[in-house]
């Protein structure tokens, strides 16, 4: 089985669950104030069969303070290095830094944001300690797994805040307003990316009464970008930019050429940028130029979410406001941890459903046990080191890891774009674009009907007399017309319609007509006879009850 | 009177029955295509009856009149909630008069020297004959059909799908004996003595024979379908009634019959296609019938995962004081609200609402109810604005923003496992989104699930309030409660 307990994995005596020992230090990162844990999910670890440790004043900056903790049950401990020396798992926000990885006891579990793709280096001493580390940002946008996507819920708050870091880097409210004072136009907010952190970037702006358009290269999210109440900025480009998981991918060189002439356009008109671009894995694409920058109305603002993978604007200074031409970049990579209270909580309950999911309950509802699932699909992904190797990428699947080097140089940069392309382009060929794919073969079996059809009439007209043809040829076009105009009839006359059709189907009766003046003692007479009554009933009947009904339709 | 007067006389009406259909393309202008459609059959019969041909005029007349009075009582009498009986009626009436039109046709053509039959060489006896055929066969279809559709929209006869073993096999045999008898007649026609029954006329017997096994298809067919595909059934046969006037008109050499059968024919056959659509069913598995009861095993399946959450059920004043603390209600209207005719009472909520200045829309799934469009004529009866009644389309996007929907007597138009869950037989199967509306309460009798035999997971939703009881009754408190504060 390819199941094992962290302790056990190395330990010779194996441990029970509720000796399974669950850490939280300190963040140790300058200037985190989130924390992995908040009082309210230790007593839910603790019925998960846990033992919680933290150390003391993890949660304090952002607004817990170890008597909470205490109170939820949880140990509280001032000594790191035993803190880590005797853990099972570990949760964190931030990777563990170099000094906190030599501390951690030797194959322990490890639970934080590490970004492999960035960090080649920090895999190397993961594994090195044996850790089995899980990464929250490789957890695939499943739905199982959206419960326990950090990323969205950190995401969503960094949407939300970056907006209220441009409404105070601003110079002018948001709102529009006309006061005896004059008037004061609304703010225009330009969004790029409608991803999580956009799409609240889009409400927040929208609730502070600025003007939202936003862009987004996934034509799908269009819907959510108007339902949000902002506008959608289309590009005249048909290219798809639906990647793996339901993030964006890398765009072809003529896409990004038509959408950089937009955002320079748009960068004249507008007073806030706000940049969500990116690309799981890569170096966050440069939308923004300098020159664009330069095209802003002094103290306009742009905030960039992408800042710590690079920055989507070219003058973004990771981490500070940088005033560049009269605008204010704001390169915060802080901003959820600028709410740490609600950012923690938010990450607690992430952290407790992956946690709780590794956990099932044992055979006949016995306790829960902890182990770490090699073939789960959510696990398995995201699971970085494990058992003194690199297990990043995870197998499988070689789209979900695109370009891991590459980022670094230009060079090397352009050719991963072309590479993509051609992913892409094989792609569309076997079924991505379903539906362009289904259209040929619904047009080839029209054609094919088409030609049955045809060769049908063509056959028909050989041996058919003319008198036939000619019926034929009123029966055919008569059916067309029919079918053109009854597309048109509204939905909520159909009622009347079928009432209608009745009426006039009835007038078969001029086919009896001309046999009821046949000889009263032949039996055909009599059959005509009937037949005209009864297409006389249909005939008054429907007209008469569609009459009525359509009287009764008032506005 | 010349020939060519008629001819003129039939484009004319012809022409009428198009711009009739047209009109019917919005509300507006629905009532003058009723008009034109008046005028073309009046066009069409005083002309046929001046030409040449007809000249017992007392019959005629005697029939005409009869029929029409008895047609105009039907219309008077008609309970807009039995709409969907009389229009089978009235198919059931379309496709005698084929029938009937066939034999007469048959009988007299070999003896009766018709204008253009004397003149008929063998390819044009054959094309005859087999317009005849078609022409009656269709109308058979159609006749015994309606009658059960009829039987079954009355509840006369149980509703339930009738399933013999080997059904299928059951129609392909009677279709193929009628393809013989077919073969039998086309061939017997011409040849003077009849191989059947020596004292008919030649032919008569097989023909007489094949509308027997017609009739018996149409009776099997209908029989094996349900209650909630009559909408699909009853525009189907409107359809083959249609068609069967087209034989006619070949049959009679009659421009007029073939365009307006054709006319017929076309709306019949959109009406089923946008029915099944609706429902994301093939016409042809709808026809094969069965639906509801052959699903044992998928609502088997789904009983072991019944929905998640709790039902949660309100009384008639808590429904009151939601609908009065909202600023939008939209209201679902199902067959049950046409069965319990709570339409009247909904209407007096809806003003009621409307008044406080509440906006009220309706919204109308393309299948409720028993007939094409059934749920527009119920609510226009009961005086509901029509600008306020929404199609599917339109109101889908609106829900989100929507206060409370009420669901009175529908269920399987609005459940969310139509998106979600790949394993329902419905799955697929364009739905109200009900369920994003931030309050819902759903009007029922009690849990039983809706014709696909399917559970609901809207009940069970967080969101999700029950109102248990006939729907009249529960409007009605409703309505009272309203009243009172």
């Amino acid at each position: 089985m390819h199941e094992t307990t962290p302790g056990a994995l190395n330990s010779p005596t194996k441990k029970t669950q509720n000796e399974l020992r669950l850490v939280i230090p300190k963040e140790s990162f300058p200037g985190e104030r989130r924390v992995a844990l908040t009082p309210t999910q230790v007593e839910k670890f603790k019925n998960l069969g846990f033992t919680v440790e933290i150390q003391s004043q993890a949660g304090a900056a952002a607004g817990f303070d170890d008597q909470e903790y205490m109170a939820a049950g949880s140990g509280i401990s001032s000594d790191v290095k035993k803190l880590l020396g005797d853990a099972d798992v570990v949760l964190k926000v931030r990777a563990p830094s170099a000094d906190e990885i030599s501390m951690i006891r030797e194959g322990s579990f490890v639970v934080s944001l590490v970004s492999p793709g960035q960090n080649p280096e920090l895999l190397k001493q993961l594994a090195s300690k044996k850790l089995s580390s899980l990464s929250l940002d490789s957890i695939p946008r499943t739905t199982r797994a959206q419960k326990m996507d950090v990323l969205s819920s950190m995401a969503n708050l960094a949407g939300y805040r970056a907006v209220i870091e441009a409404a105070a880097a601003f110079s002018r409210p948001f709102t529009g307003q006309i006061t005896a004072a004059g008037k004061m136009p609304p703010a225009k907010i330009m969004v790029i990316g409608a991803g999580v952190a956009g799409l609240a970037a889009i409400g927040a702006g929208r609730a502070l009464g600025a003007i939202v358009r936003a862009f987004d290269t996934r034509p799908e999210v269009k819907d959510q970008i108007t339902s949000m109440g902002a506008e959608f900025l289309e590009l005249e480009f048909n290219e798809d930019g639906t990647g793996e998981g339901g993030y964006a991918k890398v765009m072809s060189p003529e896409f990004i050429k038509a959408e950089m002439d937009l955002f320079a356009k748009q960068s004249k008109d507008v007073d806030i940028i706000i940049t969500t671009a990116l690309i799981p894995g890569v170096k966050a694409p440069v939308l923004i130029t300098g020159e664009m920058v330069k095209s802003m109305r002094r103290g306009s603002v742009i905030v960039d979410l992408a800042a710590e993978q690079g920055g989507n604007c070219e003058l973004t200074r990771p981490g500070e406001i940088a005033v560049v031409h009269g605008v204010s970049i704001v390169g915060f990579t802080d901003l959820p941890s600028r709410m740490a209270s609600q950012a923690s909580q938010l990450l607690g309950n992430n952290l407790y459903n992956l946690l709780e999911s590794m956990c099932p309950a044992g055979i006949d509802k016995g306790p829960r046990k902890f182990h770490i699932d090699l073939e789960d699909d959510i696990i398995r992904p995201a699971l970085v080191t494990h058992a003194g190797d690199i297990t990043w990428p995870p197998p499988k699947k070689p789209a979900a890891a695109p370009v891991t080097n590459a980022a670094t140089s230009a060079k090397s940069s352009v050719s991963t774009i072309n590479a993509t392309e051609k992913v892409r382009h094989s792609k569309s060929k076997h079924g991505h674009h379903g539906g362009a794919a289904a259209q040929p073969v619904a047009g080839a079996k029209m054609t094919l009907y088409w030609i049955i059809a045809a060769s049908a009439l063509g056959a028909l007209g050989l041996v058919a007399p003319p008198e036939f043809l000619s019926h034929l040829t009123v029966f055919l076009l008569a059916c067309v017309i029919g079918w053109q105009i009854v597309w048109n009839v509204s939905p909520a006359l159909h009622t009347p319609l079928m009432s209608v059709t009745n009426a006039i189907s009835g007038i078969i009766v001029i086919g009896s007509m001309l046999q009821v003046s046949g000889p009263l003692g032949d039996l055909s007479t009599w059959l005509a006879a009937i037949a005209v009554l009864l297409a006389t009933i249909n005939i008054a009947g429907g007209f008469l009850v569609t009459q009525r009904m359509l009287k009764m339709f008032r506005k | 009177m010349p020939q060519t007067f008629l001819t003129v006389s039939y484009l004319l009406a012809s022409v009428f029955f198009i711009l009739s259909l047209g009109g019917l393309s919005t509300q507006e202008s629905a009532r003058r295509g009723n008009i034109y459609g008046v005028a073309g059959i009046l066009v069409a019969v005083i002309a046929t009856a001046m030409g040449q041909g007809v000249s017992n005029y007392a019959l005629l007349g005697t029939v005409i009149a009869i029929g029409a009075a008895i047609g105009a009582v039907l219309a008077a009498r008609v309970a807009m909630t039995t709409m969907p009986e009389l229009v089978a009626m009235l198919h059931s009436f379309v496709g005698l008069a084929a029938v009937l039109v066939g034999l007469a046709n048959f009988m007299q053509a070999p003896h009766g020297a018709g204008l253009e039959h004397d003149a008929m060489t063998g390819a044009m006896v054959v094309i005859h004959d087999i317009e005849i055929f078609i022409g009656v066969f269709i109308g058979a279809i159609t006749f015994s059909g309606s009658i059960i559709a009829f039987g079954k929209l009355r509840g006369s006869i149980s509703g339930n799908s009738l399933l013999l073993p080997a059904r299928h096999w059951l129609n392909l045999g009677m279709v193929l004996a009628a393809l013989y008898f077919g073969i039998l007649f086309t061939q017997s026609a011409s040849s003077g003595t009849d191989p059947f029954f020596a004292g008919l006329a030649a032919g008569l017997g097989p023909l007489l024979l094949m509308t027997g096994l017609a009739l018996l298809i149409g009776i099997h067919m209908v029989m094996a379908i349900g209650g909630a595909d009559m909408p699909v059934v009853v525009s189907m046969l409107n359809s083959y009634s249609g068609w069967a006037a087209a034989a006619a008109g070949f049959m009679l050499s009659n421009n007029l019959l073939i365009v307006t059968g054709a006319l017929v024919g076309s709306s019949g056959a959109i009406l089923s296609v946008i029915m099944c659509r609706a429902m994301n069913r093939s016409f042809i598995s709808v026809i094969l019938g069965g639906f509801g009861s052959s699903t044992t095993k998928p609502s088997a399946s789904s009983a072991t995962q019944t929905p998640a959450g709790e039902v949660v059920s309100i009384d008639a004043v808590e429904v009151a004081r939601m609908l009065k603390d909202t600023k939008s209600v939209v209201i679902v209207p199902g067959y049950g609200m046409a069965v319990a005719q709570a339409q009247h009472p909904i209407h007096q909520i809806t003003e009621i609402l409307r008044k406080t200045g509440i906006q009220v829309r309706f919204a109308i799934h393309p299948v409720a109810g028993r007939l094409p469009g059934h749920m527009n004529v119920l609510l226009a009866e009961a005086n509901v604005p029509y600008d306020i009644v929404e199609e599917m389309d339109e109101i889908n996007g609106d829900f989100p923003e929507t206060g409370v929907v009420l669901v009175v007597g529908a269920n399987d138009v609005v459940n969310p496992a139509a998106q979600t869950d790949k394993s329902s037989p419905i799955y697929g199967m364009p739905v109200l989104e009900v369920w994003k509306a931030k309050n819902c309460i759903v009007l029922k009798r009690g849990m039983a699930s809706g014709y696909a035999g399917v559970d609901n997971p809207l009940f069970y939703a967080e969101n999700s309030r029950m109102l248990f009881g006939d729907a009249k009754k529960s409007i009605d408190s409703v309505l009272a409660a309203l009243k009172t504060d």
